[in-house]
């Protein structure tokens, strides 16, 4: 087993980590951190798919690791979007759960009062 | 699309359509105040006017127009390119911003007396931040450009939504960037693998090399699931009601019109130009099964909303259901590949028609909630009378996406249904006509309040801004001529109005349509035999509001974060699964 291999493997069990926390907790900012370890899997794969993709002596495929950077700029933009408005959410309400509207009722106005 | 990699003339338009809206964002940004409403009217007038240079060079050259960044080709360098859709759709969106933009210069003025307020300040730079993002998208050549264009997209559209600043809408904002997060990492990673395989991501270079196989469908289930999830396309459509609802008109406008279509057309790329021959049949018929399931859900909890804005974005949901029934109609059996043909150009006119409809009617409820305080539907009564051209808007961007001669919505009905004919798969013709039918439903249950005289005094007629009733009356009227495009199409798909064919249809959808609404409205239209009927109809009447309360509490069960989460996986492994069966 090389390195690259190790390395994605370790990719995939930060992606399940990560996918699990996101789905599963219901506070905000831990979904906010899973989407980050989500995040690090995805570029941890890149960067033993560059590894593997080594060629003319290089440490490396330069192409995964230029769009790495990009991928790790966006990921910490969106993060700091959303931890922008979880807190200005948290200011406004003073909570900040994410679950909101009431279950459907059979509150139907029955048809002799509809047209009041 | 070609896999050259040359700049071609009039290519040099291409980088101006994506950076003169972030230019004019950033200059707005820094001159700041009243200034960037300015900049943005200059800007829009710019970003129309080589949109317009565009379509007119592809005319020229009646080839894709290519940009190469810095030079440098493919697979190392990056690619800019329209070909007929992406210049289409920049055509569209330029017009429905112009639309747009002159519409929220009443709403986003920046009040006398102020140097600088907040959201009016926003509104205009996100505006053409979202402007930009699109046409990214409509031009990038490869997947990673598509994902930068593809979170610009989101991080535009998500402050739009919580302009106000109100806790509701904060929340409505944090579920959509969350949800959508998640669908950009899915892609992400469906990209990463892409490159892993195949070493580039230059759809015109993978149309050339995918071949089938695990990770390859792995990838593309990826990216198609996450796409899915930014498009809210049932089930995965959790964030959007709330989100399209909550916003002010102009932002909700700008958000159900267009950024959704952004994924859409993504997805659009990757089945039809970057893998066509690799999703195959059971694939198609799963992603056009969640768009009739969409269609389906949508127009009913549609029909059973009490707030006309949250009637507006189920609406949307149904809609974009529509949009994908188009991926089985494109398959052609013969090769196992998607082709463009009859059925990708009703889609896309499906998806413009729509476009233009549902700017047209968000902006005219946002009028008739100014006027009248509310928008509540069954307190709708007399609203015609003190904003008549607001309601005609609404009528007639209604009336657009029912799919009546001569809209849009019409002439990709027809292109689509014939598709349906030619491939033998007359289950999807069903869904299409269902779908206008319960269209036809709930445009007659708002419009009947509408008209209704209201039993209070006449009110005074409001003074609402002339040239904002113009904007939204001027995009509902371009949804419904969009079917003289057909000129440019093949047969002669519409027919004289008065043909006896075209008006017994019309009779059987109305009757149909008012059916539908007597049947599972949450209130019951007022129609003048609408007591009477349901008086007589009462049994009938107790078994389909079960029915639709049963598809309400289905659709609000769907819209926990878990089950959306679980969704988002099964999803992904049902279309590879589905993929892998093709072979």
């Amino acid at each position: 087993m090389n390195a690259a291999t190790v390395f994605g493997l370790l990719a995939t069990a930060l992606v399940g980590v990560g996918l699990y926390g996101f789905i599963v907790n219901p506070q905000p900012l831990r979904k906010i951190l899973a989407f980050n370890v989500i995040g690090s899997g995805v570029f941890l794969l890149f960067g033993a798919i560059a590894r593997r993709g080594a060629a003319l002596g290089l440490g490396g495929d330069p192409v995964p690791q230029a769009l790495l950077i990009t991928g790790i700029v966006v990921a910490f933009s969106a993060t700091a979007l959303a931890v922008t408005v979880l807190l200005r959410l948290f200011d406004e309400t003073g909570s900040t759960t994410l679950s909101s509207g009431v279950a459907p009722s059979a509150s139907e106005p029955d048809p002799a009062k509809a047209r009041e | 699309m070609t896999a050259d990699a040359v700049t071609t003339p009039g290519g040099l338009l291409l980088p101006l359509a994506v950076l003169v809206p972030f230019l004019g964002m950033i200059a707005g940004l820094v001159l700041g105040g009243r200034n960037a409403q300015r900049v943005a009217m200059v800007t829009i007038v710019a970003g129309v006017a080589i949109a317009l240079g565009i379509a007119q060079s592809m005319l020229q050259s009646g080839d894709t127009l290519v940009y190469v960044l810095g030079g440098f080709a493919p697979p190392l360098g990056i690619a800019l390119r329209a070909d007929g859709l992406s210049v289409v759709m920049m055509v569209a969106v330029a017009v429905v911003i112009g639309g747009i933009g002159v519409y929220a210069r009443g709403d986003f003025g920046t009040p006398d007396g102020v140097r600088e307020a907040r959201a009016p300040l926003m509104y205009w730079l996100l505006l053409l931040a979202v402007w930009g993002s699109l046409n990214l998208v409509f031009t990038s050549g490869d997947l990673f450009t598509l994902y930068v264009a593809l979170e610009l997209l989101t991080f535009a559209g998500v402050p739009l939504v919580c302009l106000d600043g109100k806790g509701e809408t904060l929340r409505s904002a944090l579920r959509y960037l969350l949800f959508a997060l998640a669908g950009s990492i899915f892609y992400l990673l469906g990209a990463v693998l892409v490159y892993g395989e195949w070493g580039t991501l230059d759809v015109a270079l993978l149309a050339q090399r995918v071949q089938p196989g695990p990770v390859t469908w792995a990838a593309a289930a990826l990216m198609t699931t996450g796409l899915l999830a930014k498009t809210a396309l049932f089930p995965l459509h959790l964030w959007l009601p709330p989100a399209h609802a909550g916003a002010p008109p102009a932002a909700s406008a700008v958000l159900s019109a267009l950024v959704v279509k952004g994924s859409f057309f993504i997805v659009v790329r990757l089945w039809f130009d970057a893998m066509p021959a690799l999703p195959g049949f059971a694939a198609a018929q799963l992603l056009a099964g969640l768009g009739a399931a969409a269609i389906i859900v949508g127009n009913v909890v549609a029909l059973r909303q009490e707030r006309l804005k949250l009637l507006i974005a189920y609406s949307t949901l149904a809609q974009i259901g529509y949009l994908f029934i188009m991926f089985p109609l494109a398959f052609d059996a013969g090769t196992g590949a998607f082709v463009r043909g009859e059925a990708l150009a009703g889609g896309m006119l499906q998806a413009i028609s729509h476009a233009t409809a549902k700017a047209a009617m968000f902006l005219a409820a946002g009028l008739i909630y100014a006027t009248l305080g509310h928008d509540r539907i069954a307190d709708l009564a007399g609203a015609a009378r003190r904003v008549p051209l607001s309601v005609l808007a609404f009528a007639l961007g209604g009336v657009a996406l029912t799919g009546a001669l001569p809209s849009g919505a019409y002439v990709a009905k027809k292109l689509l249904l014939g598709a349906a004919d030619a491939s033998g798969q007359w289950w999807w013709a069903l869904v299409l006509q269902a779908g206008g039918l319960f269209t036809t439903g709930y445009v007659l249950l708002v419009l009947s309040h509408a008209l209704r005289a209201s039993a209070d005094a006449p009110a005074p007629r409001v003074r609402v801004r002339r040239s904002q009733e113009a904007a939204a009356l001027a995009l509902a009227a371009c949804s419904l001529l969009l079917g003289f495009a057909d000129v440019v199409l093949p047969g002669d798909l519409v027919k004289s109005p008065l043909d006896p064919g075209e008006l017994a249809t019309l009779v059987v959808t109305v009757a149909a349509g008012a059916a539908i609404a007597l049947a599972l409205g949450r209130r019951l239209p007022a129609l003048p035999a609408g007591a009477a009927l349901a008086a007589i109809g009462s049994p009938i009447r107790r078994a389909t509001v079960a029915v639709g309360l049963l598809v309400e509490r289905l659709d609000f069960a769907l819209r926990h974060w878990h089950v959306a989460g679980l969704s988002l996986v099964v999803l992904t492994l049902l279309f590879a699964a589905a993929m892998s069966g093709a072979r």
